[in-house]
């Protein structure tokens, strides 16, 4: 069976006046049907370029250097732009963290939704598609849709902005929903009803769904699968309660000892010492060797291989080695 | 715990703040709040974007200038009856830490003399000394003194707020108001943050006003949290308390919505889900400000705002049904 999606050794970089930025150094994932997977990471790990190499947005400066992205085995890597916009919008929709730059803000929002169903919806007719917005507009949990349909966006809180965002990005009924940050920017009572809608909308219209946040309740609260990038590259994917449960990797390690518990009261929280590489000069070794606690002569020299953990529990890390066995705990 | 024989440190009286809007119209961003703080005490502010917890702070910290009401430092009540110098000293002991550790720190300016400025406009160290001392402070943040004559952009966020933290310790505070110090940071580099804080209220007795959003930060290092919703104080009691046996609607919303970093207590977790978003704090009605949106509302609530009151010693509400 071909997966939906299927990233292989994608490397990126991007081309700044001070030297090449290696943005994404060798990642490869897959994304089934109906599935959601997070993408967690520190912040400059390149968590959005890889999404936006997946849409073919990366900025002018950016290149894909090697690797293929597989949408149901064809290459999206090597599509022309011409060709990735009949992508963009119909086969994979893409959300970002705020809701006021992705909308038009002259544009009232009924219009946003018609827009993206002329582009990519030429069988329809001009009623059909008044129609199939209002349908949308409902859809994403806003009452009173004709009377709403006629608003700027400046005229709808945040939490409301972002669901006609969501609904822009449905439009067409995308296969894959590519969500950047969708709630970083809503208080979390919002954040709840719009984790709530994503899951809804999941089942009802069946599409699979990539979320890259920072916050760990979000995954725990949305995700099936994970993967967590540190430096450039994925250091661990697992199904979400093996990342949880069974951690592979002293990145993730560190990030979970990080979340304060009950039982940090009064003490110390457990915090991962110094700051994440600066991928313009990527360390030649493991990303992490300059933060781990558990750092061997070999991690400074050579990179650690992506090794399987269990089922489809994957980590780079020389602990994992056979060899190490004896230092992993 | 603090106890209630305690002499507070700051007393807070029927603080409001009201901003003009547009044509004849006002922005109450903080309505009629009182509080006190205890010397070495963190209390927590939380409550949604917009709430009036930065408002709260600047006006706390005479940034603002409040529209109306009382704050009482150390027993004296700071008010325009006060001379230049008494204000002096009054901005010297009360500092704050900003939220964008990129937008507070003049870029143009090397970190020395970031850290040095306010030192220099309280005129308490020159030449040699102040060097010695902007050192000193780097190495209590973590930094060294090799980032003395670098410029702010040459930073990560982490550090960037360690500068800011190096800054508002200069002048030897004894209160400070940390408003977001931690938000646009990452989970990692929070906990360095924070346990930062925490050494350095330890070591020179502090007193915190903490504003953040993130509860499960906010819970691990207050004492005491007050709740806010649309410039009101609706809930305040002890950490724990508040955690454990939330009595205001607004604050049991609130808790349920954070996600919990555990996918089995997260799947099977029940929310209690709030209808709708914040009404516009301009266009207000009569009676409990949460009335739209509370699920145990009634005419009563309309009709009349709740006052705070002691539901038990140490937790106050302001709701008509708390018991
Ligand atoms: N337009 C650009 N020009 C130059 N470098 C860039 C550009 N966009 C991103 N980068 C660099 O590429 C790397 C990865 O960036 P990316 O935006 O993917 O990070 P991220 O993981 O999404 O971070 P965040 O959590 O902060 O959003 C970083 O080193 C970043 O500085
Ligand atoms: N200088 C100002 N002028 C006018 N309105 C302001 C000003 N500062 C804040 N406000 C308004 O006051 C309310 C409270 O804001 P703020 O204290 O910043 O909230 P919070 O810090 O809780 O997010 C908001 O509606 C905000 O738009
Ligand atoms: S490879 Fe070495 S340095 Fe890297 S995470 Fe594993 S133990 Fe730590
Ligand atoms: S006073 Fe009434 S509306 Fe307000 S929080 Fe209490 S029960 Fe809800
Ligand atoms: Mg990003
Ligand atoms: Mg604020």
């Amino acid at each position: 069976m071909s997966r939906l999606l299927e990233v292989n050794q994608l490397r990126v970089q991007i081309e700044t006046q001070h030297g090449t930025v290696q943005a994404v150094r060798g990642i490869s994932f897959h994304l089934d049907e109906q599935e959601t997977l997070a993408i967690v990471g520190e912040s400059g790990s390149g968590k959005s370029i890889s999404v936006k190499s997946i849409m073919g947005l990366l900025p002018k400066n950016g290149k894909i250097v090697e690797g293929s992205i597989l949408l149901e085995g064809k290459d999206l890597a090597k599509y022309s732009e011409r060709q990735m916009q009949s992508v963009r919008g119909s086969d994979i929709s893409m959300i970002f963290q705020d809701p006021m730059t992705s909308l038009n803000p002259t544009m009232i929002i009924g219009k946003q939704i018609v827009e993206v169903l002329k582009e990519h919806r030429r069988d329809m007719t001009k009623a059909q598609m008044k129609e199939r917005a209002l349908e949308l507009i409902s859809l994403v949990g806003i009452s009173n849709p004709e009377a709403r349909f006629d608003q700027y966006p400046h005229q709808l809180s945040g939490g409301m902005r972002q669901r006609v965002v969501i609904a822009v990005a449905l439009a067409c009924d995308p296969r894959i929903l590519i969500a950047d940050e969708p709630t970083t920017a809503l208080d979390v009572t919002i954040q709840a009803q719009i984790l709530d809608l994503m899951r809804d909308l999941q089942k009802k219209i069946k599409t699979s769904i990539i979320i890259i946040t920072h916050n760990l309740g979000v995954v725990a609260n949305i995700a099936d699968r994970v993967a967590v990038m540190y430096g450039g590259q994925l250091v661990e994917t697992a199904d979400v309660r093996d990342l949880f449960y069974e951690t592979a990797h002293p990145y993730t390690k560190g990030l979970l000892a990080s979340i304060p518990k009950a039982s940090d009261k009064g003490s110390d929280l457990t915090a991962i010492p110094g700051t994440p590489p600066d991928l313009m000069e990527p360390p030649k070794g493991c990303p992490f060797a300059a933060r781990c606690t558990k750092t061997m002569e070999v991690c400074r020299q050579y990179p650690p291989k992506d090794m399987l953990c269990r089922g489809t529990h994957r980590a780079r890390c020389w602990l994992l080695d056979e060899r190490a066995k004896a230092l992993r705990e | 715990m603090m106890s209630a024989e305690k002499k507070p440190l700051l007393e807070v009286k029927h603080l409001k703040k009201y901003f003009p809007v547009g044509k004849n119209q006002t922005l109450k961003a903080v309505r009629d709040i009182s509080l006190n703080l205890y010397k070495g005490e963190t209390l927590g502010l939380v409550g949604e974007s917009g709430c009036g917890k930065s408002t709260f702070g600047r006006t706390v910290i005479q940034l603002y200038e409040p529209t109306e009401g009382t704050i009482i430092y150390e027993g004296r009540e700071i008010n325009n009856s006060l001379s230049k110098a008494e204000r002096h000293e009054f901005t010297r002991k009360m500092q704050m830490i900003f939220q964008d550790p990129y937008a507070s720190l003049n870029p143009r300016m090397k970190v020395m003399d970031i850290i040095a400025e306010g030192m220099d406009a309280h005129g308490v160290y020159k030449g040699q000394e102040r060097k010695k001392k902007v050192i000193e402070l780097l190495e209590t943040v973590g930094l060294s003194e090799e980032h003395a004559n670098r410029f702010p952009h040459e930073f990560s966020g982490g550090q960037r707020q360690r500068v800011g933290i190096a800054r508002a310790l200069a002048v030897d505070p004894e209160f400070i108001i940390c408003d977001e110090p931690i938000s646009a940071l990452d989970v990692s580099i929070q906990a360095q943050v924070i346990n930062l804080l925490k050494e350095l209220q330890k070591k020179r007795d502090l007193t915190y006003l903490f504003i953040a959003h993130d509860l499960s930060m906010v819970k691990h290092i207050s004492d005491r949290i007050g709740v806010m919703y649309l410039g009101s104080m609706v809930e305040l009691t002890d950490s724990e308390t508040l955690f454990d046996d939330p009595v205001h609607p607004y604050t049991q919303a609130l808790l349920s919505a954070i996600p919990i970093p555990d996918p089995d207590v997260e799947k099977s977790r029940n929310r209690i889900m709030l209808e709708g978003s914040l009404p516009d704090p301009i266009r207000l009605s009569e009676g409990c400000l949460f009335a739209g949106r509370c699920p145990y509302a009634e005419d009563l609530c309309r009709k009349n705002t709740p006052e705070m009151k002691e539901v038990r010693p140490g937790h106050f509400a302001a709701c008509h049904k708390a018991k």
